[in-house]
């Protein structure tokens, strides 16, 4: 047996110092003959482990020997065949928990970097076959069948893609006036360039899907009357978009923003080009970001990047327990965001003039783990002091809109408004009515949203052809 | 895309555009709004739906020139189109038959409070409605909102038509004329609808007002229209923009108004450069 080589392949990144400027894409993705040099690590594992790690089921081993032969088209289908979003996914997912965590390098502490790669394919599609990259294979057999699939972000549309493939009819029915939900809205250009997100939404609609932009459901239709119109399946895919605040005093001052408002004027309404775009946003000299997962850290880096001199992350308990993707954090330490953990608020105190001038804080401290397993953070008595801050962006976690489920008769809420639904199949206790993503789990990631999207298709599947 | 059928010029800044959007028509009940967003680079802002014709497939709005959009939105003329028209969104206002109600409208507010007072009165309710405006060439809908209240009371701030005054001045003399009234709808500038409240505060009658403060979605996702009601936080997109009067924190709204005052101002300025040019 050939040697193992454990160097992965650094992908290079944009200079900490000169990306805090711009919002140009921080990772630059590998060349050619990088992803060849990463690829060729792979050892071909009889017992494909990085597969089971993969929640949307990608032939990994496969279009990673693709890449390793120079038979680029071929790594693009084995790709596509299972994962129509493959340009987000590769920067997106969080890898490192999923697929290259149960890679067979990963014991060595070395595996194989499969989201750059996933990566690497999608963006060479784009660039050597914009006319595949936006064409689907050939067109199945039609069903028949008809299936309205709510909301486009990344369960809506990986749902709409695989019941399309399958010769459902699909129409997605979208809120905002760009599909793409929080691909769009809420993961910033940095991370996702927005050229990208619509590159995969064309393939979607390439496939045969229908898109109604500006269509609230629940306003403009209700989910029954949506069924009388002649569809023969839902599925409901509308995420975790209602923003949670702290709920302490001084939180409507001028100048606080719940994350998903600074993020929305910031990468849909590009306010990051005012005046040329008409929606503006404010950014301070001082930004406090509350919290300590991924849309924070993007919320402090775009802060960042509109001129704050200083951003500081205000997280109440310490690095360790930071839900953020570790390279994510990492990414914003560089950039010269600054951590003040164990750190949480009591209240913001504001001028004459309604702005909000401080964030009175607590020193926490660590006690017993609490539900979620990690340690519970404890208000240390006395410890309160003002950090000075011109604007706040609270980033504390989403949860589903309720403008559906108080809507919809029959269809079953939990205590957090997340809509019941069966974990496997996503069916929920309405009749032909399927749920997936944010919308049940409350916030999570995109794949693990796409996952329930391509698990649910195979249940309405099953149904529609019953 | 979203046709302008018709294009009306109510008084100089203030103009109806009748569009095409047979969907939002089919749902539209009064008292519900629109997100509206004219091209690519254009901002998304709430305008109160103020009519609709579920047969034609139409719906109206009327908007005020204040900012870039608005003039922007001004200088469309019939048969252009704007990119996005989003609704009904919000929650329609509570029509039953109350008994007697009073409708004060201020400036714009007039073309909302007409779909409003013609619900009520459709639901059984004696209307009398209050017509305010800075002066008469600023006044409008005086004939539509003539036609769905059994009175109509006009006044103009500097006296040039009807009484000279402002609004809450025949609304005191309502309430304390004896005559029962058992709700108040006010709907115009944040300062009109606060001063309407506090005179309808003795008697208690309930009176109901239309927030509009700044949106980005209009569907509950962003929280920039939060407000504060009877000391709680509610978003005006998804729990109003109907609320009561009496418990709003009348000081934040106006407060929450001004966040944007200076990029107001810049794009503004820079529209009419452009424009000019």
């Amino acid at each position: 047996m050939a040697k193992l080589n454990l160097n992965r392949v650094e992908m290079p990144r944009q200079d900490p110092k000169k990306r805090g400027k711009n919002f140009n894409e921080v990772a630059l993705g590998y060349s050619l003959e990088q992803a060849k040099e990463e690829a060729s690590r792979c050892i071909q594992c009889k017992k494909r482990n990085c597969v089971t790690g993969c929640p949307v089921g990608v032939d990994i081993p496969d279009f990673i020997q693709a890449i390793r032969d120079g038979d680029m088209p071929e790594a693009v289908r084995i790709l596509k065949s299972k994962n129509a979003l493959p340009g987000i996914c590769g920067r997106v997912c969080p890898q490192e928990t999923q697929c290259e965590a149960t890679c067979t390098l990963a014991k060595k502490e070395a595996p194989i970097a499969i989201g750059r790669l996933e990566r690497f394919v999608a963006d060479w599609e784009r660039a050597n076959m914009p006319q595949a990259s936006s064409s689907p294979p050939a067109k199945p057999k039609p069903s028949g069948r008809k299936v309205a699939v709510v909301g486009s972000g990344p369960a809506g549309l990986t749902a709409a893609a695989d019941l399309a493939r399958l010769g459902h009819g699909v129409t997605i029915f979208e809120a905002l006036h760009v599909a793409g939900g929080v691909l769009m809205y809420g993961i910033p250009e940095f991370r996702l360039p927005k050229e990208i997100v619509q590159a995969e939404v064309k393939f979607v609609a390439s496939l045969g899907v229908e898109i109604k932009l500006d269509s609230v459901v629940g306003k403009l239709a209700t989910l029954d009357e949506i069924l009388a119109q002649g569809y023969d399946a839902v599925f409901l895919g509308t995420g975790a978009g209602l923003p949670m605040f702290l709920n302490i005093d001084g939180e409507n001052l001028n100048g606080i923003y719940s994350a998903n408002e600074f993020l929305t004027r910031v990468n849909l309404m590009k306010a990051y080009k005012f005046p040329e775009y008409d929606t503006p946003v404010k950014v301070g000299k001082k930004v406090g970001v509350i919290g300590g997962g991924n849309v924070a850290m993007d919320s402090a880096r775009c802060a960042l990047r509109l001129g704050a001199d200083d951003v500081y992350i205000i997280y109440r308990r310490s690095d360790e327990e930071m839900p953020a993707r570790r390279e994510e954090v990492e990414n914003a330490r560089e950039e010269g965001i600054q951590f003040k953990l164990l750190t949480n608020p009591k209240r913001f105190l504001g001028n004459d003039k309604n702005w909000v001038t401080g964030a009175e804080c607590y020193e926490m401290e660590l006690g017993e783990p609490d539900d979620s397993g990690r340690r519970r953070p404890v208000v240390k008595k006395g410890s309160e002091f003002v950090i000075d801050v011109d604007e706040v962006i609270v980033a504390l976690g989403t949860r589903p809109n309720p403008l559906i489920s108080s809507t919809t008769v029959g269809l079953e809420t939990t205590k957090y408004g997340t809509v019941v639904a069966d974990e496997e199949t996503g069916k929920t206790v309405k009749d032909k009515v399927w749920a997936g993503g944010d919308i049940v789990t409350g916030s999570a990631t995109v794949i693990s949203a796409m996952g329930a999207g391509k698990r649910a298709v195979a249940s309405i599947d099953e149904y529609l052809r019953g | 895309m979203y046709k302008i059928l018709v294009r009306e010029d109510l008084v100089p800044s203030v103009h109806l555009f009748k569009m095409a959007a047979p969907a939002v028509a089919a749902k539209a009940q009064a008292g519900q709004f629109v997100v509206v967003r004219i091209d690519e680079r254009g901002e998304r802002i709430p305008l109160t739906i103020a009519d609709w014709d579920k047969n034609a497939g139409t719906v109206t709005i009327v908007f005020m020139e204040v900012g870039a959009t608005t003039a922007r939105l001004a200088l469309l003329r019939e048969g252009d189109a704007i990119a996005d028209f989003v609704g009904p969104l919000g929650v329609p206002t509570h029509i039953e038959n109350f008994g007697t109600v009073v409708c004060v409208a201020g400036g714009v507010g007039a073309a909302l409070v007409a779909p409003v007072a013609r619900a009520l009165k459709n639901a059984g309710n004696k209307i009398i409605t209050i017509l305010g405006a800075r002066s008469k060439d600023l006044l409008f809908w005086e004939d539509v909102l003539s036609g769905v209240s059994d009175q109509l009371i006009v006044t103009t701030d500097d006296g040039s038509y009807g009484r000279k005054g402002v609004v809450t001045e025949p609304l005191k003399e309502i309430l304390e004329s004896g005559e029962k009234i058992d709700r108040v709808v006010a709907i115009g500038p944040v300062v009109m609808m606060k001063f309407c409240s506090l005179a309808t505060a003795p008697s208690g009658v309930r009176t109901i007002v239309s927030l509009n403060p700044i949106m980005v979605d209009g569907t509950g996702m962003c929280g920039c229209c939060r407000v504060s009601v009877g000391g709680e936080t509610k978003f005006a997109c998804v729990d109003g923009p109907d609320f009561d009067g009496h418990k709003v924190d009348w000081e934040l709204l106006a407060a929450r108004q001004r966040i944007y005052i200076d990029e107001e101002k810049c794009a503004y300025e820079e529209w009419r450069k452009s424009h000019a040019a």
